[in-house]
């Protein structure tokens, strides 16, 4: 049992923090209140190499473990949602499938250039009809000659309009018993056909590239299948299960911050003579704060550590997703109080950390999903 | 080139710093490359991607150094070399440093070493130029511009915020001040590799140097933090009062007069 980190682990981390911290973090506010995708903060992500950092060397990646690239995802968390959502999700869901389930010829030539960070990946499985009921997905994908014709809609989709390329879920048939069967397809999102748009107004995340997708009889070489055929389900189940934890190490980037904000103000700030750092009242907020803060980071850390060694982790992967979640929006709520009037406003930042946090309580699987998921692994 | 880098693992001054018994405390500490040693091993790195060579970063301290150490390789440079005192000494100053390091240097040829200005812990700028005097090379202080043609060198020094002009020749030792260059952030890549370049550890022994050698010629009295910034104070009525007691404090109070 060793709780230490690496030496790679922690330079990753001092690396990535004091980058984020004089990169990243002056421009949070402003990235919040524009809603505009911060693309050469990601040119400047992938010059450093944390576009890669879980895939191998060959693939242009970094060759580094689950365990780091969390890391990274918690220190870019920590100073703005947006930023961390969108990194973590042209890792986890744009580029780590093709990783996962692709021939080598994909490999080489859709993950190369979104590991070396060159170009952003997206994921496509939301529709408007088919939220947490992915099964009930209705985009279609037929066989004709050499070619998938793909036609279907897809919704909240992040980083669509800044990706090259769209791993698309879609029916492609029905199996014996007359269920749905799905399978992935990387589109390149200049194939005709295929219309992108962000008209989203957000409460949180605003920076992050929300789009939705039309595909309109868009026509993909047969080739452009992403793994199994029959297990496209299996396949995206197991995608998510790998996002929950970097979405759960960004929700402890939002929790931690408003920890450190909170502790901050609250050893500065007099009232009735004292400062409030000084009342239980406060005291016992910032006590919870830290202890879920603490407990979380164990659960992602955990989960991250299992998939790094081969184990499986669906169950505690939502373990940590349902929690770090949850702490992030109670923590960052919490900070708000304790700023008082000075927290509603936008320039003390929590406010900002409370509409992020929220969104990590329903994307990539809702928090009653997660539970759904916990308790499948139960055996229920 | 043969390039040279001293480099000092310094706690980093813009965390809290507790003094226990005299001591600064290391427990709550966080640990960094001196800021001036970044500048440094950036200059390195670039003088070696222009003029071709290796870049060795050579560091005193304790095996906690190594993580200093693996941060410069994984920004580029080529090796490492600890000199490791823990088990020898019981403290050292300016001259100790600069004396191990001549040890060190003996039997190789530098053309270039870089330094930075001052470490930020004791600030006190010497080893550089204590170095290059025992070497015999020339040394250039607080440099923030280095041409090399050949054998010479233009250099750009900062002096007290003008700028002089110095020509000179290699070998050479400069040190580094802000401006000189923006220190790059160690890639993912960078960080993968640095585990598998060399990073030699040396002890005083293999530099056939005995603890006498190298006693300090200082000792440090006492160690203690600045005191308190007070809040400040707003004089009011006329203003020729004012400028009054402003003058009898600055007397009695801030004895500065």
């Amino acid at each position: 049992m060793d709780f230490d980190l690496t030496e790679e682990q922690q330079m990753t981390q001092k690396m990535v923090r004091d980058f984020a911290q004089s990169v990243i973090a002056p421009r949070a506010e402003e990235i919040d209140t524009s809603a505009a995708f911060p693309e050469d903060v990601f040119d400047e992500l992938g010059k450093l190499g944390l576009m890669g950092i879980p895939f191998p060397e060959k693939y242009g990646g970094a060759g580094g473990d689950t365990i780091t690239y969390t890391l990274a995802v918690e220190e870019i968390g920590r100073v703005c949602g947006s930023t961390g959502l969108s990194y973590a999700a042209a890792v986890s869901l744009g580029a780590s499938p093709i990783f996962y389930f692709g021939t080598e010829q994909q490999k080489e030539k859709y993950l190369t250039p979104l590991a070396a960070g060159k170009k952003l990946g997206s994921f496509g499985l939301t529709e408007p009809d088919a939220g947490s009921d992915a099964g009930g997905t209705s985009t279609t994908a037929k066989l004709s000659g050499d070619s998938y014709i793909i036609n279907g809609e897809k919704c909240f989709i992040t980083n669509a309009s800044y990706a090259s390329t769209i791993i698309v879920t879609a029916v492609t048939g029905k199996d014996k018993k007359g269920k749905n069967i799905i399978s992935a397809f990387i589109v390149p999102a200049n194939t005709p056909g295929v219309t992108i748009t962000s008209n989203y107004q957000k409460l949180g995340v605003r920076g992050s590239n929300t789009a939705a997708i039309v595909l309109e009889d868009v026509e993909i070489p047969a080739d452009h299948l992403l793994g199994d055929p029959e297990k496209g389900f299996k396949q995206f189940l197991y995608t998510l299960d790998g996002g929950r934890i970097s979405i759960a190490a960004l929700s402890l980037g939002i929790a931690q911050a408003s920890l450190d904000k909170a502790l901050d103000y609250a050893k500065q700030r007099k009232q009735f003579g004292k400062l409030i750092s000084s009342f239980q009242a406060i005291q016992f907020k910032l006590a919870d704060m830290a202890m879920e803060i603490e407990l979380a980071r164990g659960m992602v850390r955990k989960a991250a550590w299992l998939k790094d060694h081969n184990r499986s982790f669906a169950k505690e992967a939502a373990f940590a997703k349902l929690f770090a979640s949850e702490t992030a929006t109670r923590a960052a709520n919490q900070a708000i109080q304790i700023l008082g009037g000075y927290g509603y406003m936008q320039e003390y930042q929590v406010e900002r950390y409370l509409r992020d946090a929220k969104l990590m309580e329903i994307g990539e699987g809702t928090s009653e999903i997660q539970r759904l998921v916990i308790a499948r692994q139960l055996g229920c | 080139m043969n390039i040279y880098v001293l480099l000092k693992r310094t706690f980093d001054t813009e965390e809290k710093i507790n003094i226990q018994q005299g001591k600064i405390d290391e427990d709550g500490a966080e640990f960094i490359i001196n800021p001036y040693d970044e500048y440094a091993v950036e200059e390195a790195i670039n003088q070696r991607d222009q003029h071709g060579g290796e870049v060795t970063v050579v560091t005193i301290g304790e095996e906690d150094s190594e993580k200093q150490l693996r941060t410069a390789l994984a920004m580029g440079a080529d090796k490492a070399v600890l000199i490791n005192t823990e088990d020898d000494l019981e403290a050292g100053d300016q001259f100790t440093t600069a004396r191990i390091l001549e040890a060190y240097f003996e039997g190789k040829q530098p053309d270039l070493i870089l330094a930075g200005n001052v470490a930020i812990d004791e600030a006190s700028g010497q080893v550089g130029p204590r170095l290059a005097e025992r070497l015999g090379m020339p040394y250039v202080t607080t440099i923030t511009n280095l041409e090399i043609k050949g054998e010479s060198a233009d250099i750009e020094r900062d002096v007290e915020g003008d700028v002089e002009k110095v020509q000179t020749s290699l070998p050479l030792l400069v040190t580094c001040q802000q401006g000189l260059n923006e220190p790059r952030y160690p890639s993912l890549p960078g960080i993968m590799k640095a585990k598998k370049k060399p990073l030699e550890e040396l002890e005083l022994d293999d530099l056939d140097l005995d603890e006498d050698d190298v006693e300090p010629k200082t000792k440090t009295i006492e160690v203690f933090l600045p005191p308190e910034k007070a809040a400040g104070r707003v004089l009011e009525g006329e203003v020729n009062d004012q400028v009054k007691e402003l003058v009898s404090l600055l007397k009695t109070e801030a004895k500065v007069l």
